[in-house]
């Protein structure tokens, strides 16, 4: 029999089976997060399931955050603001209110997440925790409501759709523009029902912030998780990010037999900036065949891109300098954690010199929910996960996807600009670490 | 399967004809709920919102035991299963598509939605009226007399369903 993937393994371990994909299991969760917007149905559901005296599975492992609509736009989100923190408090789970930064920034920072555990997420984006070799998906509020109480979910065991690169990536080239290629070769839902795996040379030597970008972007190839197999790498990362110790005993690889259901590969030196189109993620092309795109708005945040290394990556390419006198730059740390590097470190003011906006941690505008939503006509370029149809505001408005140094480049020269026409320079995640204490 | 879903809780029974409400491919949970209207959980209020930037017509004529008819990936997007529940809100008997993103999916099975898989839905219309068999995995056109095949659910989610669904499931081992 051929041997086991990276998902099958994580899932058997978890399952005490022997599950190989298509498989339906029932296995243990290790770590359950919901947030402002789909933790007040998940609640209602443990409450219907539990009755009065409902106990969560894990409180120590039980994490909500409100980073939606943080801070409140409105009567409605404050009070579901108000139900996350009062069920938090009633069941004594840990709680990350406004400004504390995007639910899968604080989960990876602050040590709640580690390789080989089995994270659920209501959230599509729990794909995120794959970056650090971790078993992470999205789940709907009534999944997540149930294993709030039991501990438990069913999977089906997902087949798996491996991406090998190798090599080193150019100058101006990130891990995003190596998902929006991998989205652009496979479709946005060339990964349903699977797990991606991302492994070669260029994956091993990407810093884990980049590797979360991979990770964090599977769903929208339809991806049930994203994976790399955590390495030294990662177990220095979460050492440094936590001060835990990490003992890698029980991480897992893939077995070199294992059956995939196809492997693309490629050459990470070949690999020009990417730019999605609007209206969804699979229209990756080279920034070259967009270049020159007028553009309005641009956006550098999100639980894909709004860690510390990819603000700094703009500030870097905007110091000393002013954004264009048509364009608008919006920035959203991911976490408090990067508010206040930005801070220490001279990036807020470097950004604000240049004319940027820079609002508390949060989801910000991605989804159009407030802090800079698009109007009519509005084209925006943004470091964002999605770009569909009215994402980030009115139907008649369009987002561009990309990089932060694309983004960088652009605020510079006021319309879609080639990252490799300005100085890029790339962060190894000790940069983020070493800032504080 | 067709106990867990037909007639329970007020559901309408997709054994029954109604009209098509035909959507395209990739339809994602931004487009189904725009995201502004999500900070509500109630489904009688998220109904009428649903497809309201795509299709502002949706809301205000749909009827109970109406049917969404749509094209690959429907569902796409968040986990919020705010869209599956807007759905439900509105009566919809039944989502027919060639294929579904998988979080909407489950997400539909756990409320009680029937979602089937039909890669021949793309010959219905609008307005066209249908009925779906769940036991048999069929899609009839009354308008056009045709029949369609659709995949039956596996069959741990068709006991899953025969159990009640994932709360009913869940409480029962809870209790147990």
């Amino acid at each position: 029999m051929a041997g086991k993937t990276l998902a099958e393994k994580l899932l058997s371990e978890k399952s005490g089976t022997d599950a190989r994909a298509g498989d339906y299991v029932e296995a243990d969760v290790d770590v359950a997060m919901a947030h402002d917007i789909t933790g007040p149905l998940a609640f209602q559901t443990f409450d219907e399931v539990t009755g009065d005296d409902g106990e969560l599975f894990a409180p120590d492992r039980t994490v909500f955050t409100i980073d939606h609509h943080a801070p409140a736009d409105g009567v409605q989100a404050a009070n579901n603001h108000n139900a996350v923190r009062e069920f938090a408090a009633k069941h004594g789970a840990h709680q990350f209110d406004v400004g504390d930064g995007i639910c899968h920034a604080v989960l990876v920072e602050e040590g709640f997440v580690g390789p080989g555990d089995l994270v659920i997420g209501a959230d599509s984006h729990s794909t995120t925790y794959g970056g650090i070799g971790a078993f992470g998906t999205g789940v709907g509020s009534t999944d997540l409501g149930t294993a709030l109480a039991t501990g438990e979910l069913w999977f089906r065991v997902p087949k798996t759709l491996r991406f090998e690169v190798d090599g080193d990536l150019g100058d101006g080239v990130y891990a995003k523009d190596l998902i929006l290629r991998f989205i652009g070769d496979v479709g946005f839902d060339g990964c349903t029902y699977m797990a991606a795996e991302y492994a070669g040379s260029t994956i091993e030597s990407l810093p884990i912030h980049e590797r979360l970008v991979l990770s964090n972007m599977a769903i929208e190839m339809g991806g049930k998780t994203g994976l790399v197999a955590p390495d030294e790498r990662t177990e220095s990362y979460l050492e440094r990010q936590t001060g835990n110790e990490i003992d890698l005993g029980d991480a897992f690889v893939s077995d070199d037999d294992a059956d995939y259901e196809a492997v693309h590969s490629y050459d990470a030196a070949a690999l020009a900036p990417q730019v999605s189109k609007p209206s969804n993620p699979e229209n990756a092309v080279d920034v070259t065949e967009v270049a020159g795109t007028e553009i309005d708005q641009l956006f550098v945040g999100t639980c894909t891109n709004g860690r510390y290394e990819d603000i700094k990556v703009v500030a870097d390419i905007l110091e000393g300098e002013t954004i264009a006198p048509n364009v608008r730059l919006v920035v959203v740390p991911a976490s408090k954690s990067v508010y206040q590097h930005m801070l220490q470190t001279g990036v807020f003011q470097t950004l604000t010199d240049a004319g940027a906006v820079i609002q508390s941690a949060g989801c910000g505008p991605c989804a159009g929910y407030h802090q800079g939503v698009l109007g009519d006509g509005d084209v925006c370029l943004a470091t964002a996960n999605r770009n569909f149809p009215g994402r980030e505001g009115s139907m008649e408005s369009s987002v561009y996807l990309s990089s932060p140094a694309t983004v960088g480049a652009s605020a510079l020269y006021g319309e879609i600009t080639d990252p490799r026409e300005v100085e890029t320079k790339r962060y190894d995640d000790t940069v983020f670490a070493e800032v504080l204490p | 399967m067709t106990d867990a879903f037909a007639g329970d809780g007020g559901r309408p029974d997709p054994a029954e004809p109604g009209r098509a409400w035909v959507f395209g491919d990739n339809i994602d949970t931004d487009q189904i709920t725009p995201s502004r209207f999500i900070v509500s959980s109630d489904p009688d209020e998220l109904a009428t919102h649903a497809f309201e930037d795509l299709r502002p017509e949706f809301s205000e004529s749909v009827e109970p035991g109406d049917f969404v008819v749509a094209g690959e990936n429907f569902g796409s997007g968040s986990s919020r299963e705010h869209s599956p529940l807007s759905l439900v809100g509105a009566g919809v008997s039944a989502v027919v598509a060639q294929s579904f993103a998988r979080i909407f999916f489950r997400n539909a099975i756990n409320l009680g939605l029937p979602v089937l898989i039909c890669p021949g839905a793309d010959v219905i219309e609008d307005d066209d009226e249908i009925h779906v068999d769940l036991d048999a995995g069929v899609v009839t056109n009354h308008t056009r007399d045709e029949t369609y095949e659709a995949e039956a659910l596996p069959e741990f989610l068709q006991s899953l369903v025969e159990q009640g669904g994932l709360k009913a499931y869940t409480k029962a081992k809870l209790d147990g």
